[in-house]
């Protein structure tokens, strides 16, 4: 928490008035949803689902380094695909208005270990509601590290770029574990409530799944080629951890991100709610490519002001978006992903060291830190 | 192993190899309409009938099951993206040789599939089919004398069953505004002319509605007909209740075509289809929290319309969603969010 609020210079009534025009701009495109946009995604799925078949039937052949190499990189981007412009999206209802069961947010699964449901629920509602709240979303930090000055210093985050880093190549295992809360569930007496279980064990269900699938049978169907097909799925998840570690942590994590405490969105407004999602992220800059592998989710701002619009019309919307933070003088943060990527990893490395205390300090402000 | 039980094993090896999705994800993209498939059809053809009613020729998935003439079909259409789901009477004999089914769509106004069918579809798009239903059909005998009675787009099955079964004495009695608005007329005309049937054509905008009373004048022995009757709502009361006063409603058959017209108002009751409970709702409240009160189970999440958390099957009646004022009807699939949807008009949902 920075100590001054970059939002001071605004009035209530601005802040109210930020809100209609946002508001303004979601009825625009959702009046404009239509024949093209369906066309797409339908175009997206057809394409990943290609691209995934082509590669696993290349990768029957990856005793053949070029084979390999063609392969892995085919089934990275297939993966990169599904989890984020598909899978991501869908899951938001994005696209749910199409009313197509096969496309819906009810009936979606995607190639993650975290169970399309359980990830619903932590992400779409307790990270999409409290965005950047700290102790009510776990997306910061994930429960594991310190992401704020304010919050107390322990010698355990002195670990804290190690923890990413692991996070990172097991992201779709950390997610999960995420997801299902470990941390807070492990101790002896919730690990026995009956919804735990049941969740735990829905997970366990799509981890033996995906495992068999990645590590056994298309290992196995490629019989001489059976460990380098398997160094190749490995490889492919790998990488599409990283990449999604990489982007998610773009989200939120950059310098010039806000952070709110707890008190700060009681009875809060859909206008602060919509100023607290405008603070709270981050974009990335770059080329139609890049935000496609990103899901769109380099449109981050746009994505937490309006997360069910489909995500092809976030570029459109981010435009607009941005000449309102321009016009109520409000710092949008964007950048390169490799810039991006750095500042975010700078901040992890910073704040694995204990900092002087800030220099304003609120009341009770202490123990709400800690207690996060 | 049986046969049957080595294709089950088969088929759960090929789940794990494309899991999480189901082998059928990828035989869609290359064969949508093969068997086992969810069932499709793709629009061949689409011929204009008259300036308003156009025939779709489409092909079956490998799944259909054929129909019985007088039977209707549901088909799913995508408009401007939008799963609509309506029924059309099916128009084609039983019997064609290719296999194609054909369905007769009027536009009628604001009909957002009866316009895009007849005025945009185009050949070579894959539409959602269910399986042919409905009881307006021939009995197993043929009756030896037959009365059709219908108006507007009633005539479209009743063609399905005038192109299936001949018959010795079959007599038609058709209302539509004017001459050229008569769905199949050549085609009516030629049977006519073979002298396989009678035909009345009654023209409203020069000869006013159909008087039920005339039908003495038309048809004078229809008494003793087995009668088919198919049109707007009007014109069924007036037969039913026509037949009924001369002792003879078993010989009547009708098929309505558009069940209730959905009210739409600010709130009214709302009923809780899964669990019973119907209460009042005005038309500010989402209905979420107007479930919660009652006492519903309902599920819930962000409580502000992002997490889709809270959606729930609409069976009945309408609802506005609240930050943009849109109207959603019930349809089959129909999904709302009930925290950021209020009441518009009496409602269903399935909790
Ligand atoms: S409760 Fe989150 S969308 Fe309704």
């Amino acid at each position: 928490m920075t100590a001054i609020d970059p939002t001071a210079h605004l009035t209530a009534e601005q802040i109210e008035e930020l809100g209609r025009e946002l508001d303004a701009i979601r009825d625009e495109v959702i009046a404009g949803r239509g024949e093209k946009d369906a066309a797409y995604i339908r175009k997206v799925i057809s394409a990943q689902r290609k691209l995934e078949l082509v590669s696993r039937g290349v990768l029957l052949f990856s005793i053949f380094p070029p084979a390999w190499l063609i392969g892995t990189a085919g089934l990275s981007v297939a993966k990169i695909m599904d989890n984020m412009e598909i899978g991501h999206n869908i899951l938001h209802g994005q696209w749910d208005w199409m009313r197509d069961p096969k496309i819906h947010s009810t009936t979606w699964e995607w190639d993650h270990v975290s169970p399309a449901d359980q990830w619903k629920h932590s992400h779409n509602e307790l990270h999409h509601t409290y965005t950047n709240v700290i102790g009510k979303d776990n997306d910061l930090g994930y429960g594991i590290m310190r992401v704020d000055e304010d919050q107390k210093w322990h010698p355990f985050h002195l670990g804290q770029p190690l923890w990413n880093f692991l996070n990172a190549c097991f992201f779709e295992y950390g997610i999960a574990a995420y997801d299902l809360e470990l941390g807070k569930n492990l101790n002896k007496r919730r690990r026995k409530n009956p919804e735990f279980r049941a969740r735990a064990k829905a997970v366990g269900r799509k981890i033996r799944k995906q495992v068999l699938k990645d590590y056994v049978i298309h290992p196995l169907l490629s019989g001489p080629s059976f460990l380098p097909t398997l160094a190749a799925t490995f490889t492919a998840n790998l990488v599409r951890n990283i990449w999604s570690h990489s982007v998610i942590m773009c989200g939120h994590f950059p310098e010039g991100v806000q952070v709110f405490e707890r008190r700060s969105i009681k009875g809060e407004t859909r206008g602060q709610w919509y100023l607290r999602q405008m603070m709270g992220s981050a974009n990335i800059s770059g080329s139609k490519a890049m935000h496609f592998m990103t899901g769109n989710l380099s449109h981050q701002i746009e994505h937490h002001l309006f997360p069910d619009l489909p995500s092809n019309r976030y570029a459109e919307v981010a435009v607009k978006v941005r000449a309102l933070f321009e016009k109520y003088e409000l710092q949008y943060v964007t950048g390169s992903l490799p810039k991006q990527v750095f500042s975010a990893w700078h901040k992890v490395f910073r704040l694995s060291l204990p900092n002087k205390k800030p220099a304003v300090t609120i009341p009770g402000r202490e123990q709400e830190l800690v207690a996060a | 192993m049986t046969s049957v039980a080595l294709r089950s094993r088969a088929w759960k090896l090929l789940e794990m190899v494309t899991t999480p999705l189901l082998p059928s994800d990828y035989l869609d993209l290359v064969s949508p309409l093969r068997a086992g498939a969810d069932l499709r059809g793709r629009i061949e053809a689409v011929h204009p009938e008259t300036g308003d009613a156009a025939t779709v020729v489409i092909r079956p998935g490998r799944g259909w099951r054929g129909h019985t003439a007088g039977q209707y079909v549901r088909i799913g259409v995508d408009v401007d993206g939008v799963r609509l789901w309506r029924a059309y009477s099916l128009t084609s004999p039983t019997n064609r040789q290719d296999g194609r089914v054909t369905i007769t769509v009027k536009a009628i106004p604001d009909g957002k599939v009866s316009n895009h069918l007849v005025r945009r579809a185009k050949p070579g798009t894959l539409i959602q089919l269910d399986q042919p239903t409905g009881d307006f059909v021939l009995p197993q005998a043929k009756p030896a004398k037959v009365l059709y009675l219908t108006a507007g787009s009633g005539i479209t099955p009743v063609m399905g069953m005038l192109r299936d079964t001949e018959f010795d004495d079959a007599v038609m009695v058709h209302c539509a505004p004017r001459p050229q608005d008569v769905i199949f007329r050549n085609e009516l005309h030629d049977l006519v002319a073979d002298k396989k049937l009678r035909l009345t054509e009654v023209h409203t905008d020069t000869d006013g509605m159909l008087d039920i009373a005339r039908l003495d004048e038309l048809v004078p022995d229809w008494a003793e007909r087995e009668t088919w009757a198919c049109g707007p709502a009007g014109l069924l009361d007036a037969a039913e209740k026509h037949w009924a006063e001369h002792g003879v409603p078993e010989r009547l058959h009708t098929e309505r075509f558009r069940p209730g017209i959905v009210v739409t108002g600010d709130g009214g009751e709302v009923t809780f289809s899964a669990t019973g409970k119907s209460v009042d709702a005005d038309g500010a409240t989402p209905l979420l929290d107007v479930g919660e009160e009652a006492g519903v189970l309902m599920p819930s999440g962000c409580r502000m319309g992002i997490c889709f958390g809270c959606i729930t099957p609409l069976k009945a009646g309408a609802v506005r969603d609240l930050r943009t004022g849109e109207i959603t009807e019930a349809e089959p699939g129909v999904l709302i969010q009930t925290c950021v949807s209020a009441a518009a008009g009496p409602c269903s949902i399935e909790r």
